[in-house]
């Protein structure tokens, strides 16, 4: 067993595809390098803290792109989103069987401000284009600065999210939250707490990611060959998004603020899902989860 | 951000199987970018950090990997902010490794 969480954006990709079968795009020693934290005197990485290329999952070509968390917390920048809409449009052209995106990121790359936020606009852009064109997006997210803001926004574009208990999905951060709204909206340094509004289990049974794995890389692996698998071989499971779609979802969502939306704690939502002893939620392993979260989770 | 450049002479090791990265930019932590280069010979280390005035510990830290692996025809570029020297040494072998280990497999 390998920690997904612990290893680099480039251990991960090695850990995830086929053996052998990982071939770069504009490598490091492209220099394809950050403009606007030279201009700032910050430090600067190579690939710009996003590693992309082709690669095969059991044969099957793919297109991949991950995030470097340790890198400015996977911050996306002007440079780093051009990569990803560069392989989402060559996705358009190559007609992989899937683009996996294996995100860390805690959003827009504040120093980059305007370029930062148009580069995560034009990705959001180029993913749903992919999608449009029957092609699906897999999201593997199990690093430690998670996804959120624009990131977060960008995983729930797509298709299929698998995450760790030990990920986390939102928008606002907690430090966010808990500087815009105050301590007792939100203490981010209850950690606990921020696991049950934002962790993996808590999305898992609110149906915001499709599969939960325990934090190592052959599960997480595992888990995207089974999404790839579902996208590409079942008539019914279009990766396409269309209206019916949209408003199935929107229906979904305007339902959770009316079964869920005067309570303030996580566990209060898994207790009303049937979920007991809500309590054990954060106690249980893995499989012991599953299995008592499958019959209780919402689908979406 | 300092920029420091350095070069060694005498190297006879050639590296096979370059270029390679190693590492990340991140607190503590830099990323080791080594490839070949036409260099007469030399070995030649760029390096930017965030990390001012140490330049005499980047100097001495650089001669011992030179002492240790005698590169011949290299070029490292170094991103770092604020590793110590114990970490940036272990990154530089960590990536001549890396290298010598990937030409041995047959890997790219």
């Amino acid at each position: 067993m390998k920690s997904y969480l612990e290893a680099t954006a480039r251990q991960r990709i090695a850990q995830v595809v086929d053996a052998n079968s990982w071939q770069e795009i504009l490598p490091p020693s492209a220099r394809m390098i950050s403009p606007h934290l030279a201009q700032l005197d910050s430090p600067v990485a190579f690939d710009d803290g996003v590693v992309i290329g082709r690669a095969q999952m059991v044969g099957h070509n793919i297109l991949l792109a991950s995030q470097e968390g340790g890198f400015m917390g996977g911050a996306i920048g002007e440079v780093h989103g051009a990569k990803l809409v560069g392989l989402l449009r060559l996705a358009l052209l190559e007609k992989p069987k899937a683009v996996l995106l294996l995100l860390e990121s805690g959003g827009v790359r504040l120093h980059e401000a305007n370029a930062g936020l148009i580069a995560v606009a034009e990705v959001m852009r180029a993913l749903l284009e992919v999608r449009a064109n029957n092609i699906a997006v897999l999201v593997l997210n199990g690093g430690a600065n998670g996804c959120f803001g624009g990131a977060g926004i960008l995983a729930r574009c797509a298709n299929w999210i698998v995450m760790s208990e030990q990920a986390r999905l939102a928008m606002s951060g907690p430090e966010v939250i808990e500087s815009v709204q105050g301590v007792e909206e939100f203490d981010a340094r209850d950690k606990a707490l921020v696991w049950r509004t934002t962790g993996g289990k808590h999305r898992y049974l609110l149906g915001d990611c499709a599969a939960l794995v325990e934090d190592d890389c052959a599960a997480f692996r595992s888990a995207a060959i089974a999404a790839m698998e579902k996208f590409t071989t079942l008539a019914t499971s279009s990766p396409a998004l269309s209206l019916a779609d949209l408003e199935q979802e929107q229906a979904q969502l305007a339902q959770r603020i009316v079964d869920f939306g005067q309570m303030s704690e996580p566990m209060e939502i898994w207790r009303a899902l049937g979920v007991a002893p809500v309590e054990q939620v954060p106690l249980w392993d893995c499989a012991t989860f599953l299995a008592n979260a499958n019959a209780a989770r919402e689908s979406i | 951000m300092e920029h420091l450049r350095f070069e060694f002479q005498g190297g006879q090791r050639a590296l096979p199987s370059l270029p390679q990265i190693l590492g990340v930019v991140g607190s503590g932590n830099l990323e080791v970018l080594i490839e070949n280069a036409a260099l007469d010979g030399a070995c030649v280390v760029d390096v930017a950090t965030s990390a001012r005035g140490f330049e005499v510990i980047w100097q001495a830290v650089l001669f011992d990997f030179h002492a240790r692996w005698q590169l011949h025809n290299v070029r490292i570029a170094i991103n770092d902010v604020g590793a110590t020297p114990a970490v940036v040494s272990l990154r530089l072998d960590q990536a001549v490794q890396a290298s010598v280990a990937n030409s041995e497999t047959g890997a790219a």
